[in-house]
């Protein structure tokens, strides 16, 4: 006589029967460095599923904005993470040279750049919104935004938006 | 290390369920694991990202992220969240019995 009973299967919970997870990140600064968080951890929210809300506002546009997202630079002026000193840092080229090599130390990473991010979030569902106070106060338009902004908000209708989720402000 | 019995095949898995070994997976195995986390059917879409994630993790000994599979797999990201629906890159890792991706993007 044979047995179809067989030891106990580990299958992997991955939580399909919770829906309600919301998360938010508000986008403020529009340097390289602090660029990239609110990215990388949008990308791990999705990829467990959460639903993702990233919302630029101020110097965060320059990380929409087609004439700047590509071209968003890294100082270390003032950071003394850097561990220079800092009588150096406001020397002519720094910027440029501390820019250059974070950007290579990104590629060898094989972190993309901010557009190409972007895109990559918004394949994954990410919704992207813009602060409707930066961009007037910039004079910015929707054509001159990332194609893939879901839209352009003000802030009652954002916290409206982004009812119940973990928010972070960058 | 648990050992645990997959569509008759006695396997290892870590804690959470997913296939340590790589040579212990075949086919056969992954359409038993599908079914198990609710994918009934593997498609020819289901089995070429399976394809690609393995021979991608023979090749560079880990899994491929989703950016991985959609720039070196050329399978759109767009595609892994319908095909695996809501954490693709753990569900098509486990169906292809590799580990979870190491890699945050």
């Amino acid at each position: 006589m044979t047995t179809t009973e067989t030891a106990p299967t580990i299958v992997p919970d991955f939580g399909d029967d919770t829906e309600d997870r919301k998360i938010a990140f508000v986008c403020s600064k529009g340097t390289l460095d602090m660029a990239y968080p609110a990215l990388i951890m949008a990308s791990g929210a999705l990829e467990q599923g959460v639903e993702t809300h990233i919302f630029f506002t101020f110097w965060g546009m320059d990380m929409i904005n087609k004439k700047t997202m590509g071209s968003l630079k890294f100082t270390p002026v003032g950071n003394t993470a850097t561990h220079m000193p800092m009588a150096l840092t406001p020397l002519p080229g720094m910027t440029t040279m501390a820019t250059s090599r974070m950007r290579k130390q990104l590629e060898e990473l094989d972190i993309p750049d901010v557009p190409t991010f972007l895109e990559h979030l918004s394949d994954m569902g990410c919704h992207l919104w813009a602060c409707k106070m930066s961009v007037d106060m910039f004079g910015l338009t929707e054509e001159g935004m990332i194609d893939s902004l879901d839209g352009i908000l003000n802030v009652s209708d954002f916290i409206e938006i982004i009812d119940g989720a973990q928010t972070m402000f960058i | 290390m648990p050992m645990t019995m997959i569509a008759d095949h006695e396997v290892h898995v870590d804690d959470e369920g997913f296939m340590t070994e790589y040579d212990e997976w075949d086919e056969e195995l992954a359409s038993t694991l599908a079914a198990n986390i609710g994918i009934d059917e593997l498609t020819d879409e289901h089995w070429k990202v399976i394809r690609f994630l393995r021979a991608d993790f023979a090749d560079k000994g880990e899994t491929a992220t989703l950016r991985r599979v959609a720039t070196v797999g050329e399978i759109p990201t767009k595609d892994l969240f319908v095909l695996f629906p809501k954490k693709p890159a753990r569900k098509m890792a486990y169906i292809a019995g590799l580990p979870k991706p190491a890699g945050c993007i």
